[in-house]
């Protein structure tokens, strides 16, 4: 299985460690991966700021980056749910079409194809996972609190088979974090509140480590964290799932 | 309504400059997504309801005509009078003249948003007719000249202290009164003499049944019946999208509409109107003022599924945090947001950028409603009509030019982390609003592509 390791662009940038436990990860599981150099952005920042139309070279250019490999497989759900929804391309657009049904985000690749069922890692602390937005509602990474339906957690799967880790209950288990790309500095009064106020849910509740599986949310929380001076860190689920 | 030249951005950050008020807010509104949750968890069926109810508005929009032909007939033959309006001053002309007729300058009317979107109020007040607003929330906020904050719960962004003063002025209540149970009662015997004496009555509409010619109010307070029972004239005010096709239909509609909107079972009240009582006139209002446009437009056309439940506002993260009155528009919360750019894109470009793009609305909106996917597609709409600041526009550009080229992207990427130069947000300075109350990443030693190329490196 050829998997070509997808790594957004502010990951590539910031935070390489999740990248490289992505990376590191899916070779424990014995998956032939692969970083193709000439990836650059999804494009969701344009698209989500109403610039969709300007997308198109970043489309194309991710086609032809990713459309030979097996599975596309990347650490951030909402780079993940862009690329699903909105991949285009007017040179391939069979290519297009069929790698938005091969781009999967780590977890969900992790729980669904290779169906892993026990890991070797260990985090002995207190953890609080953030269900990302686009993970959640876009991916269905886990069910979602507004709906009446039987409840399941991916990442919480993973997560409980981590020796020493204890997981913490929020009390609003999936509200935004506020971050929404540029709405983070376009809404800045709103933004730095729903940060500040998911933050705080995680640290009343006891967690050492706010985790999730898209690293603009926890960037965002970490911001505020550290602005607050604040001992509770963030770290990509891939480097949970990666230490032993 | 008051306009003003800010946008949703600047004026959520007024409401934002009181931390512990913004808290009570959310908090506020979270409760009643609370009770939401609660009582839709009782019915093991819910989404199978959402999935039905939103079906037969797909329906419903789909022969809208024939639908509305077919109520202004049975309307008609039970002895209803019919207007159509095509737009928010024509309705208001209507009302205006059946008042007239009826040399009628004083009117008492129960909630209805169709009014607020319309400016009912002021117009008829210009005319010289007064009208007394008896839902409560809506008096308060007609006492204190302001706008509803909320479709369901219009004065929500009101402390009950606040209430009190506004009483005191207004009703004669003591100074520092603010005992819900106390204020009630004071506006319970105000508006009991406004029903009494008061000839015409206009209700909202939240139901009407194509089938029979009935129209169908919900209200918690009998409002509606208490100012239609004791008036002369009563008009209805509906906008087009409010039919059902049947009775029958009704059902689905009331067993989700309160759960979803503050957790009821259903509203205390759910009256039919039908026909005038002997001696009484009854007139219906079919407004358009937009809706056919909005129908076809192919993205948007499913907001007309709305029923006004409100719940996308209480689930909203933004709204809870910036309060109704930072949308400057009748209906506030992700549902304005998608509704109000179809009545004037310029004045509302704002509107769909006030949002994460969560999702919550779409997964507690009783008709399905895929609204946060709308608000992804106004702002594309947006931007091609021209209605977004050139500093961004340029911005934009600079950045897909520069994702479409791999090399420079790396060069970029070694030359000192590219993304404090392109993402304008990503500088420690004053002046940026990420600054302001969020640190930066760290810039880490290394990329993870320069990492990835070392170890190719080394393999070989």
């Amino acid at each position: 299985m050829r998997v070509g390791l997808f790594i957004p662009c502010y990951v590539d940038q910031f935070y390489p460690n999740a990248a490289i436990a992505t990376l590191q990860l899916l070779e424990k599981f014995g998956v032939d991966v692969v970083f193709p150099k000439k990836q650059t952005c999804c494009g969701q920042p344009m698209a989500n700021s109403g610039f969709s139309h300007l997308t198109g070279d970043c489309d194309e250019l991710f086609v032809e980056n990713f459309a030979e490999f097996d599975y596309i497989v990347c650490p951030s759900g909402s780079c993940v749910l862009h690329v699903k929804d909105h991949l285009h391309s007017a040179k391939h657009p069979e290519k297009a079409k069929e790698i938005r049904t091969r781009v999967y985000e780590l977890v969900e690749f992790l729980t669904d194809v290779l169906e892993v069922k026990e890991l070797k890692a260990k985090f002995p602390h207190k953890v609080g996972i953030h269900q990302s937005c686009h993970g959640l509602r876009g991916l269905k990474l886990s069910q979602m609190s507004e709906l009446v339906a039987p409840e399941f957690s991916k990442p919480e799967a993973l997560l409980n088979m981590v020796d020493g880790l204890e997981l913490i209950n929020l009390t609003r288990v999936d509200e935004c974090c506020g971050f929404g790309g540029t709405f983070c500095v376009a809404e800045e009064a709103v933004s730095s509140k729903m940060g500040k106020d998911r933050v705080a849910d995680h640290v009343n509740n006891g967690a050492e480590y706010i985790t999730g599986a898209d690293l603009s949310c926890l960037m965002h929380m970490e911001g505020i964290l550290k602005r607050q001076k604040s001992n509770v860190k963030v770290i990509h689920i891939a480097e949970i799932l990666n230490a032993e | 309504m008051k306009e003003t030249l800010q946008d949703h951005a600047a004026l959520s950050d007024i409401f934002n400059q009181d931390e512990p008020r913004v808290n009570w807010h959310d908090e506020t509104l979270w409760f009643v997504r609370t009770k939401r949750d609660r009582a839709v968890n009782t019915i093991p069926e819910w989404e199978l309801l959402r999935e039905t109810a939103s079906q037969i508005k797909h329906n419903v929009l789909s022969n809208l005509s024939s639908y509305l032909e077919q109520f202004e007939a049975n309307a008609i033959a039970n002895g209803v009078q019919v207007h159509w309006a095509a737009d928010a001053k024509e309705h208001n002309e209507i009302v205006h003249s059946i008042l007239k007729k009826h040399a009628v300058n004083r009117m008492v009317k129960s909630k209805s948003m169709l009014t607020e979107e319309c400016h009912l109020n002021d117009y008829l007040a210009e005319n010289g007719i007064e009208v007394v607003d008896t839902d409560l929330g809506e008096r308060i906020v007609q006492l204190a000249d302001e706008p509803p904050s909320h479709i369901v719960l219009p004065c929500i962004h009101k402390k009950k202290e606040e209430i009190g003063d506004l009483f005191h002025i207004h009703l004669g209540t003591a100074a520092g009164e603010a005992d819900p149970q106390v204020l009630t009662e004071a506006a319970r015997q105000d508006l009991r003499s406004a029903f009494l004496t008061r000839r015409a009555a206009l209700t909202g509409v939240n139901f009407a049944v194509a089938e029979t010619g009935e129209i169908v109010v919900c209200t918690n307070e009998g409002n509606a019946d208490m100012g239609v029972h004791l008036a002369d004239v009563h008009i209805a005010s509906m906008g087009i999208e409010k039919l059902i096709p049947e009775r029958k239909h009704l059902g689905f509609f009331l067993r989700l509409l309160t759960r979803s909107a503050t957790g009821q079972p259903i509203t205390t009240y759910s009256s039919h109107f039908k026909k005038p009582r002997p001696g009484q006139e009854m007139h219906i209002v079919l407004v358009d003022n937009g809706r056919s446009r909005q129908l076809g437009r192919e993205d948007f056309r499913n907001s007309l599924k709305c029923i006004r439940c409100g719940a996308c506002m209480n689930t909203c993260p933004v709204y809870r945090r910036s309060g109704g009155h930072s949308y400057q528009y009748a209906i506030s919360g992700p549902i304005g947001s998608i509704l109000a750019p179809n009545l004037d894109m310029k004045k509302h470009a704002d509107l769909p950028f006030a949002s994460t793009l969560c999702g919550s609305c779409s997964n507690v909106c009783p008709v399905k409603i895929d609204i946060h996917d709308q608000l992804y597609k106004w702002r594309q709409v947006l931007v091609k009509e021209g209605h977004v600041s050139p500093v961004k526009a340029a911005g934009m550009r600079g950045m897909a030019w520069m994702f479409s080229f791999p090399a420079f992207f790396n060069i970029a990427g070694k030359s000192g982390r590219w993304f404090m130069k392109y993402f304008p947000f990503m500088v420690n300075n004053k002046l940026n609003p990420w600054y302001k109350e969020r640190e930066m990443p760290a810039p880490p030693k290394e990329s993870f592509r320069e990492w990835y190329a070392k170890r190719e490196k080394n393999k070989k």
